[in-house]
């Protein structure tokens, strides 16, 4: 067993990418995730691995210093909340084309603009849509607990390398700032620099001696030469569609009805479970931990089992919602339900919205 | 005698200091101590003194001043982190005879703004910009600034500011009294009475340009505490800012009427 | 056992230090815990408080609207959370400070005098282990030699040898906490 900690998932996060070898951490301060870059700084990675951590002057700068940092083949990360996420669009646009691997890690808070700094999940459309220009998809994975916060860390990697793509890591002020029991994975050795340059053939990390050089670009002013790069990518997405869907089931074998919910609003209707099971309502919970690619088939199963209706629950006016219905197809009742702006739902709330949603009439 | 009472105080003969009314009168939402609230006070001050209340158009940053629209009672825009100086442009350019102007923090002007702050400047945009260096980020709980002093502690420098990984401490005012499209530039402070009354005359200074047409972009440093993000005292906060900011951001004129002030 | 907690007050009583405490206490007896903040604006200078819950099952929701027992420990938290108790639930609340005691009839309530005795004991800020230890002696729901292991794993070891006044703390305030009738 791992060593046991009790940390704020903001320090599982940072713990993580020590551990998971990370290379180089790149991030501008926001709340609430500050914990991440202010825990690593104190524990001085760059003494315990060789990590660089640096404070960059901008959520702009801090992706594109991913973009040159993951193209030589390192394993490089940031975080930040949906201000700074939005000022990423550009860069994460730019390395889907050019195939960058990185990780991202948004700990999301009430919008648009501003906002406030409380928790929210109004970055689903964002995260799972592309989010910058152009045709692409980015891996999103979605924690529930601090454990995951830590544990999602090498997992992305491994996704990121694998598909040579960005992936996010979308969570929330909730579990950012909360702190829970944390089982932390043992250290994995940073890649040598002769490990990088025999594993990554793509990787710009000087021209090999006999062999042709690398160039890492998202552009190519011949629209055929362009359209067959997107044929590539979109390839790769449908694999990752077949391949990479993520998701837990709880007490769904007998229920009536399913609320779908991931991060923290998982969490809270979990708790709605409970409370609908002592009211003897049958209630499941579906977590969709990859949002994308989203958990179509299992939602289509329970459809075809019969299940009466569909609650999405989100800390958001609806987003999620729009992909069950894409999958429901008006075979079954589907609503949503969730407080926004940083309000967070109370489970007694969710349950009252099941019932008058879609239990009701 | 008779004993005075709160209420014979407060009068309106008895007042020998009244608030400007162009601050509101909302509570400001500074901690006790911190130099925002004084900053704000004289730009309200100098607007009502020049007759502007209804022409002034103001742009408040992200930082701990994004409030500013709640205490500074003229027309005021919220921007993006770092961005006042590009809204500030447009609202100019399209409102020539009104008096604009920005009001941030080192972050907000010198990190995540830099590109805004130096291309306003260089583009002689004809604005007020008042520039808060208090060393840190206060807002989000004291991260390093890119005017953090060289071994200054902050929660992600926590062993202190070393300049070989983190880089120098940014003097924005003396970069942008380079370029041609900065008419005036000065460095002041607010931590002390008579601090506060020079400020003032900058500030005051600062608008006129503007509102005599002057070409190019008046620019105010003040240099200030953030005695919690500092973690000290308020008065040991001042202390502390002349013994080790005032030496390193050194207060005075940096270039007047267009022309660099020479160094004596 | 499944125990759901909110201990509210001033910032800068120990408030979260507390629930921390209990939580890496429960982590000792190999227990599920939770620890979640009030946290932001709310924060500076204002109240403070944290939902922390101790489960032998996997903890679903980390924010809650009732609660099994509340720790009170100024009036804009007694206003706030005396409702939020469960029936038959418990509150336990340091009256120091306190204008509007509660009413509630359906709850077991407790006072603690945790700044008075902190004082007496020459030391204010072991406030908040004076009251987690009027929690620890109307709720067990940690072994005492737990939250000492708690306390170790949770203070900097350059605070250690502050642990025996901690635990002297812990102590009186189990001594001290008496039932309001
Ligand atoms: C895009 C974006 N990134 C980060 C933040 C978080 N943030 C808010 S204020 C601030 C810095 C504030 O520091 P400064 O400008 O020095 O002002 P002060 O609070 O010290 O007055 C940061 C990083 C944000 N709001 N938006
Ligand atoms: S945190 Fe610092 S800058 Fe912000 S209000 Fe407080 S003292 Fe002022």
């Amino acid at each position: 067993m791992g060593e046991l900690r009790l940390m704020k998932g903001n320090e599982a996060l940072a713990e993580a990418a020590i551990r998971a070898g990370v290379d180089g951490y790149f991030g501008y301060p926001i709340t609430p995730q500050s914990e991440v870059i202010e825990y690593l700084m104190a524990e001085k990675p760059f003494e315990r691995t060789g990590m660089v951590v640096l404070q960059a002057e901008s959520e702009v700068a801090s992706i594109n210093m991913l973009y040159g940092g993951g193209g030589t083949g390192k394993k490089v990360m940031t975080s930040s909340s949906s201000p700074g996420i939005s000022l990423m669009q550009e860069g994460l646009s730019y390395m889907a084309g050019a195939e960058i691997p990185c990780v991202v890690a948004n700990v999301v808070r009430g919008g648009p603009g501003l906002g406030d700094i409380q928790p929210a999940q109004s970055d689903y459309f964002q995260s799972v849509k592309g989010g910058g220009h152009g045709d692409y998809r980015l891996p999103v994975l979605a924690p529930a607990s601090v454990q995951e916060m830590s544990d999602f860390v090498p997992l992305s990697f491994d996704l990121a390398f694998k598909y040579r793509t960005p992936v996010l890591i979308v969570s929330d002020g909730l579990i950012g700032q909360m702190m829970e029991k944390v089982e932390l994975f043992d250290t994995i050795p940073r890649l040598t620099d002769e490990e990088v340059i025999a594993r990554y053939p793509w990787a710009t990390n000087g021209k090999p001696k006999g062999k042709e050089r690398r160039i890492l670009t998202s552009l190519d002013l011949d629209p055929h030469k362009l359209e067959k790069h997107n044929f590539h990518l979109q390839d790769k997405y449908k694999q990752i569609r077949e391949e990479e869907v993520r998701y837990e089931m709880i007490d769904c074998d007998d229920a009536d009805y399913i609320i779908i919910a991931y991060g923290s609003s998982a969490r809270i209707s979990q708790k709605t479970l409970q409370l609908a099971r002592e009211e003897g309502i049958k209630v499941g919970l579906l977590r969709p931990i990859t949002l994308w690619p989203f958990p179509k088939q299992p939602i289509d199963d329970l459809v075809n089992k019969g299940v009466k209706g569909f609650l999405s629950v989100e800390m958001s006016a609806g987003q999620m919602v729009e992909d069950i219905r894409l999958t429901v197809r008006e075979r079954t009742k589907v609503e949503h339900f969730g407080r926004y702006g940083g309000v967070i739902h109370s489970p007694e709330e969710v349950l009252e919205a099941l019932k008058n949603k879609i239990i009701g009439d | 005698m008779a004993e005075i009472t709160l209420q014979d105080i407060i009068k309106p003969e008895n007042q020998v200091y009244v608030k400007t009314k162009l601050m509101t009168d909302k509570n400001l939402s500074y901690c006790p101590g911190c130099g925002h609230g004084t900053a704000h006070r004289l730009i309200m001050e100098v607007v009502e003194e020049l007759g502007q209340e209804n022409d002034a158009i103001g742009i408040a940053p992200v930082g701990c001043s994004v409030l500013a629209y709640e205490f500074m009672n003229v027309d005021m825009q919220e921007a993006a982190h770092g961005r006042a100086p590009a809204l500030a442009t447009a609202v100019k350019r399209l409102w020539p005879n009104k008096l604009v102007f920005s009001y941030q923090g080192d972050g907000d002007l010198a990190a995540i703004g830099t590109a805004e702050t130096i291309h306003a400047c260089n583009r002689g945009e004809q604005i007020v910009m008042v520039f808060i260096n208090n060393g840190i980020y206060g807002m989000t709980g004291g991260q390093m600034a890119p005017t953090t002093l060289p071994g200054m502690k902050t929660s992600t420098s926590p062993y202190g500011r070393d300049l070989q990984s983190m880089g120098n401490p940014l003097k924005m005012t003396e970069l942008v009294a380079q370029l041609p499209g900065t008419y005036y530039v000065t460095r002041q402070a607010v931590h002390t009475p008579s601090a506060v009354r020079k400020a003032k005359r900058c500030i005051r200074k600062a608008f006129q340009n503007q509102l005599d047409g002057k070409p190019g972009v008046s620019f105010i440093e003040i240099v200030s505490n953030c005695n919690s993000g500092w973690k000290m005292e308020p008065v040991a906060s001042n202390i502390w800012m002349e013994e080790n900011m005032f030496p390193y951001y050194e207060l005075g004129d940096l270039k007047v009427d267009g022309q660099l002030v020479e160094k004596k | 056992m499944t125990e759901e907690i909110i201990i509210a007050g001033f910032g800068g009583q120990g408030v979260l230090s507390m629930g921390k405490i209990l939580a890496y206490s429960g982590i000792m007896q190999d227990q599920e815990v939770s620890w979640f903040p009030a946290y932001g604006p709310e924060m500076r200078g204002g109240t403070a408080n944290v939902t922390v819950i101790v489960s032998d099952e996997r903890i679903s929701s980390p924010t809650l609207t009732a609660y099994d027992t509340a720790v009170i420990l100024n009036q804009q938290s007694m206003d706030k959370f005396e409702e939020a108790v469960k029936p038959g639930g418990v509150l336990i609340y340091d009256p120091n400070g306190i204008s509007h005691h509660p009413t509630r009839k359906d709850i077991k309530i407790y006072k603690i005098e945790g700044a008075k005795i902190a004082a007496q004991m020459g030391n204010t800020k072991i406030f908040n282990m004076v009251v987690l230890g009027g929690y620890l002696q109307v709720k067990p729901i940690v072994k005492l030699e737990n939250v000492i292991r708690g306390l170790k794993k949770s203070l900097h070891e350059r605070y250690h040898k502050l642990i025996p006044l901690n635990e002297d703390a812990i102590t009186m305030g189990m001594k001290n906490v008496v039932e309001v009738k």
